[in-house]
């Protein structure tokens, strides 16, 4: 599988720069804080929860604004992770080596998204991380962390798929970036306006990514909710590999 | 026997622009073809329009029998392709680079070591394998992007302008390395210094504003080159009227008191002649060789020929 191989190289050559590496360090550094925060937070509510009946579990109280603030900072994080993915190696005229090799767009930009998602996988997992040390000294709901992490892995999967698309259609890094967190972030405040009135649309109401995020996270795992993702990040990928046909074409 | 290109009737726009006019020409096993043409003339979008990067807005192109726009993948599998900018990963070793274009070009993982290691004895590369290709000099960087072009022992290859920023000595080795691959590949090269062409090519063609102007094989090309003149260089002063005797000389030219351009008529070449009678008279030669045309004035002369 030729997509493979092209993750592989991407995946080790992000952390042959300092970006993936600073990357990860600042993120796991605010997350750290944020976790630290909503502990706080339990510690404070703690002794009323004893009082309420069906009151909320640590569970309850860290993992969904953890994940959910994550949500947030990843979204402006990953459109500076993906602005270079393929524009870049279009500037500095790498592409024409993979242009030139055997492979379909399909692989080609395949192995470019799976790449980036390895590397989002490791940023998910240290988030993950921190509520599970919490199963040392108290009781955790893993179905309910895991849940989140899947929503979380989710929603920066669908990031991932427009920054690739953005970076296929700009020019120059910088506009993919500016391109794809216009984009997302659009996506993201939708139902903003729905909230307003009475009565929302509820086309745009359901087009929202933070819907979706927030059903999952929840613990309902709804197939609607999965293959809305599924399909974004399906939806995505092809319109990049259309693209980069194009482009051939064109250009 | 399939021919490694076949180009029928290729046309390439820009808009507007047209890069490539009615390109058609073959390549064949064991043919070395010399690419030439000013900068600007077409020969970088003829290179990428071969190699798939780029797609001919009319005409066909087929690469070892499989057409380049509807078999893209077993067409590119007998490619091998050195772009204008040699493609390289300036964070990657050499080796590592080697290694993922091995992989790319579906070398299996157990031949892919050795893949490598022939590859950098070939392009003379041993000694620099661990080091990052950013802290290679030009001349280095150059051979990685040759080696990657031939790692997976393509049928064809393309070399655009393998010898732009090099040193003579470097460029030395690549022809070598050239006529050494031609032996066994079929080799395109695309350049703008026609000695390059002189020392490695078997075939060359000249485009010029998307055109093809000139297609010749070396044969034909030495013929065309042939300017019917000689050089004569003597130690003392000479006397023209000493040669006047023998009919094949057309005209003499006095250069100075010790050298003579002469000319003389199409397929009679007087040189025996002219050494026996000036050996005769005591006439100590320094120098008696033909003068060939250059292939700058060649070149020259054809692009004049065409922007009338």
């Amino acid at each position: 599988m030729k997509a493979l191989i092209i993750a592989q190289h991407e995946f080790k050559t992000l952390f042959l720069s300092p970006l993936a590496w600073s990357l990860l360090g600042v993120l796991q550094f605010i997350f750290a804080y944020l976790f630290l925060t909503q502990i706080e937070n339990f510690m404070r509510v703690q002794p009323q929860l004893a009082f309420i009946e069906h009151a909320p579990s640590l569970t309850d109280i860290i993992v969904p604004p953890l994940f959910g603030n994550a949500g947030i900072i990843l979204l402006l994080l990953c459109p500076i992770l993906t602005m270079s993915v393929i524009c870049q190696e279009r500037r500095t005229k790498t592409f024409a080596l993979l242009l030139s090799a055997p492979l379909s767009s399909t692989d080609i930009i395949v192995g470019k998204y799976l790449g980036i998602s390895f590397l989002l996988m490791v940023i998910t997992s240290g988030i993950s991380l921190m509520p599970l040390s919490l199963a040392l000294s108290g009781t955790i709901d893993l179905g309910k962390l895991v849940c989140n992490d899947l929503a979380l892995s989710l929603l920066v999967g669908a990031f991932a798929a427009v920054g690739v698309f953005c970076s296929t259609l700009a020019p120059h890094p910088v506009l993919a970036a500016i391109l794809s967190f216009s984009f997302l972030l659009l996506l993201w405040i939708m139902d903003w306006s729905t909230a307003l009135k009475d009565q929302g649309n509820e086309v745009i109401k359901y087009l929202s990514l933070v819907r979706h995020f927030q059903n999952l996270q929840t613990g309902l795992i709804h197939s609607a909710d999965l293959g809305y993702f599924l399909l974004f990040i399906a939806s995505f990928l092809w319109l990049s590999i259309r693209c980069l046909d194009y482009q051939r074409l064109q250009k | 026997m399939t021919k490694l290109i076949e180009a029928e009737h290729v046309f390439r726009y820009y808009g507007a622009y047209c890069a490539v006019y009615d390109l058609s020409f073959s390549l064949a096993k064991g043919q070395v073809l010399g690419f030439l043409g000013v900068n600007g003339a077409g020969k970088t979008t003829t290179m990428q329009l071969l190699c798939g990067l780029l797609a001919p807005s009319s005409g066909q192109i087929l690469i070892n029998g499989y057409n380049i726009l509807s078999q893209p993948i077993l067409a590119k599998q007998s490619l091998g392709y050195l772009p204008d900018t040699p493609p390289l990963y300036r964070d990657l070793t050499v080796s590592e680079f080697l290694r993922y274009c091995a992989q790319l070009h579906d070398i299996p993982a157990k031949q892919c070591h050795a893949a490598v290691r022939s590859v950098l004895e070939r392009c003379g590369l041993s000694a620099v394998n661990h080091k990052l290709i950013a802290q290679l000099s030009k001349g280095f960087q150059q051979r990685v992007g040759i080696a990657q072009a031939i790692i997976h022992n393509p049928a064809l290859i393309i070399l655009d302008e393998p010898s732009v920023g090099l040193d003579p000595i470097q460029i030395q080795e690549i022809h070598t390395l050239i006529k050494e691959l031609g032996q066994d590949h079929g080799v395109i090269l695309s350049t703008h210094r026609l000695s390059e062409v002189h020392a490695s090519c078997t075939d060359v063609q000249i485009i010029h504003d998307g055109k093809l102007i000139l297609q010749h094989n070396s044969a034909q090309l030495a013929t065309i080159m042939n300017t019917e003149k000689l050089c004569l260089r003597t130690r003392l002063a000479i006397d023209p009227a000493l040669l006047t005797t023998i009919t094949d000389i057309n005209d003499i030219t006095v250069i100075n008191a010790q050298q003579l351009e002469i000319k003389y008529h199409s397929n009679a070449n007087p040189t025996p002649k002219i050494t026996e009678q000036l050996i005769a008279a005591g006439v100590d030669i320094l120098e008696l060789s033909p003068i060939k045309k250059s292939m700058e004035e060649l070149f020259i002369e054809l692009i004049k020929e065409n922007s009338q």
